[in-house]
This record gives C-alpha cells, structure tokens and sequence, in this order.
C-alpha cells in the first residue's frame, strides 16, 4: 500500500498473481521487456482474455487492477 | 530384425488420430526428468512422435526462463498439451485455450481431476469440457478411468480418442484391470490410448496386448534409475505387445498340453 503512495506516476496490475508497479501508460509488451520474457515463448491473458495477436501485446496498456497471467509450457505427463 | 519381423510390422495398420498417422504408438511425457538434456535423449530412445507438456505460468521471480518449449523440435515432435492439475471444466478449458493461443495445434490432453489423492478424474466434468472444447474445433484427447461407459459417453461428445488409464497417475501399479481395457477398446471406434499407470516394460506389454492403439507414459520413464534405457525398454515393449497383440495369442488351458508328440516312444 506504502507503495502505491510513492509511486503517484504507476499503474499496479496484478501479473501471475501478484501486484506489480508499472509506470502509467506501460504496454504488456513493455511489462514483458521488463520481466525479460520472451513474448515468443509465453501465452498471454489480460483480464481473463487470451491475447491472440502478439502484435496487440504492444497496444494494450495496463491499469491498476488488470489482471495479467504470463503461462508457457513446462514439463508434464 | 529378421525378414518375419519386418513383415509383421509392415502389416500393421496406421495408427491415426483425428486424421493424422501417427509413426510410433508410444506417446510420452516431459515431467520429472532430471534435466532437460536427459528429458530429449529419453524422447529420442523412446521413438515417441507425440509428447506431452503442461501449461504453467511463468515463474517471475526465478529470471529468464522460457519453459520446455526451446527443448523439443516442433517439426520433430507433435506436442500435445494436457490440462494437468484442473479440478473443473472451466478451468480445463481455459488451459486448453490457453495451449491452442501457443499456436502449434489444436490438440489437447483433457485431464479433470476429482480427487487429490488419487488423482483419479471426474468424469462428468470431463464430459462436459470435451463438448465444450469439441464444439470449440480441439482435438481432444480424453484422459479418463477404465469405465467403459465414460468411455462411449466420451466418444459420442466427439473426443478423438479415448484415454483409459492402466492405474493411478505416476502410480506405476502397471493395468489393473485388463478386462475393462480390453473391453473399452472392443466398444469404440475412435483410439483408444492406455494413459497413466505403466510403470515397467512388462507392463506396456500386457498393456499393448490387450489391443489397445498406444500408451502414453511419463513418469515410467522420468523416475526409472536410467530414463534412457528404460525408454528404449518400452519401445520395445510396445512393439512386443503389438505384434503379440496381432498375433493372436494362444488359448489358455488349466491343464498342460505336451509339446512333442505322444506316439512313436520307445517301447
């Protein structure tokens, strides 16, 4: 909450659960440069809605509260 | 191989789903392996076209990672996504949604779970997200129990082949339950692929003679002391199994038989 105060300028989505300051107006593409994600590799959801077209992950900008899920694949049966 | 070898394996008919044949009826999975070097040498032993991988997120605080994905040739390997550790239909579908949006197919491995300790699946959930996700254009692929009637339930909501298991998931208690599995794959028309239970060659053996199309493993192989022998182990004996299977076994009889003649002894 401390944060939120000092950080008047950001925006605090909720990526793969957890809260995470941006600055305003920051893209996903921009949340995933910043966490060195590899946009290639990840499946993105915003607000419970698949991100299909990688190239939207540059246009769409974050507001405190969305939801971000980050998924990819990892081993399993 | 000998030329009778070859004979009886070229006379085995595709193995296709959903339009698609398949070039080796043992399918695996990428779980548990101790790193990802050994993971791809076990794939490769074990001669699998179609392997398994699950959808996590992405763990942010661990630094660059880009998952299982980097590791497996997709023009090598027909990846098929499971819906692992979902406990309804919702969330299953959204997994499976999830996988799809990856862009490399439409298939996915419909696992809804109903109990943690068995890990054993709820059935009607699982009906429910095959219509679902059928209606949706997947090709699904449904991991269910030995229950015959699911089974044709599962066929009739569309799904592309039926998934029965041999016993509990990583349980490796090898088929339990010959009879039901026999009995599902006389019953349907669409694949019928044993998932889960196998836990040594013998028993992907007996699986495969039961007539079912392939077995699909994980932890068989992740967990044995030597992944990459064990895979090539069941390669092996699901091509046993098969050509058992094809064969036609022999009756079984309570009493013996002799196996030389019974005339022309000494007097």
């Amino acid at each position: 909450m401390m944060e939120r105060a000092v950080s008047p300028d950001g925006v605090i989505p909720v990526v793969n659960g957890e809260e995470r300051t941006v600055a305003a107006g920051s893209t996903i593409g921009d949340l995933l440069r910043e966490l060195d994600v590899s946009a290639e590799v990840v499946v993105v959801e915003h607000n419970r809605e698949i991100v299909r077209d990688r190239a939207r992950l540059d246009t769409l900008v974050l507001a405190t509260g969305d939801s971000v899920e980050i998924v990819h694949f990892v081993g399993g049966g | 191989m000998t030329e009778s070898t070859m004979i009886a394996t070229n006379t085995d008919t595709p193995f296709v789903i959903a339009g698609r044949a398949l070039r080796s009826r043992l399918m695996v999975g990428t779980g548990k392996y101790k790193s990802p070097e050994e993971m791809v040498r076990a794939i490769e032993a074990s001669g699998a076209e179609v392997v398994t991988v699950a959808v996590r997120r992405v763990d942010l605080s661990r630094g660059r990672n880009d998952g299982v994905l980097p590791h497996l040739d997709p023009t090598r390997y027909l990846l098929l996504s499971n819906t692992a550790g979902c406990y309804n239909a919702a969330d299953a579908v959204r997994y499976a949604r999830l996988a799809r949006a990856a862009g490399f197919n439409e298939w996915v491995k419909l696992e809804v779970i109903g109990d943690q300790d068995t890990l054993l699946p709820d059935t009607a959930a699982l009906l429910e997200a095959t219509k679902t996700l059928v209606a949706d254009g997947f090709v699904v692929l449904a991991y269910t129990n030995d229950d015959l009637i699911t089974a044709l339930r599962l066929e009739d909501a569309g799904a592309a082949a039926v998934m029965p298991l041999a016993s509990p998931i990583g349980s490796g208690l090898g088929v339990l339950n010959p009879y039901s599995i026999r009995t599902i794959k006389h019953r349907l028309s669409v694949p019928v692929i044993v998932d889960a239970g196998v836990g040594t060659a013998s028993d992907a053996c007996i699986t495969m003679e039961q007539g079912v199309d392939g077995i699909l493993m994980n932890t068989a192989l992740a967990a044995a002391d030597d992944p990459v022998r064990m895979a090539h182990a069941m390669r092996l004996a699901v091509d046993a199994g098969r050509q058992a299977h094809l064969a036609g076994r022999m009756p079984r009889r309570e009493v013996a038989v002799p196996s030389s003649p019974s005339v022309g002894m000494l007097e």
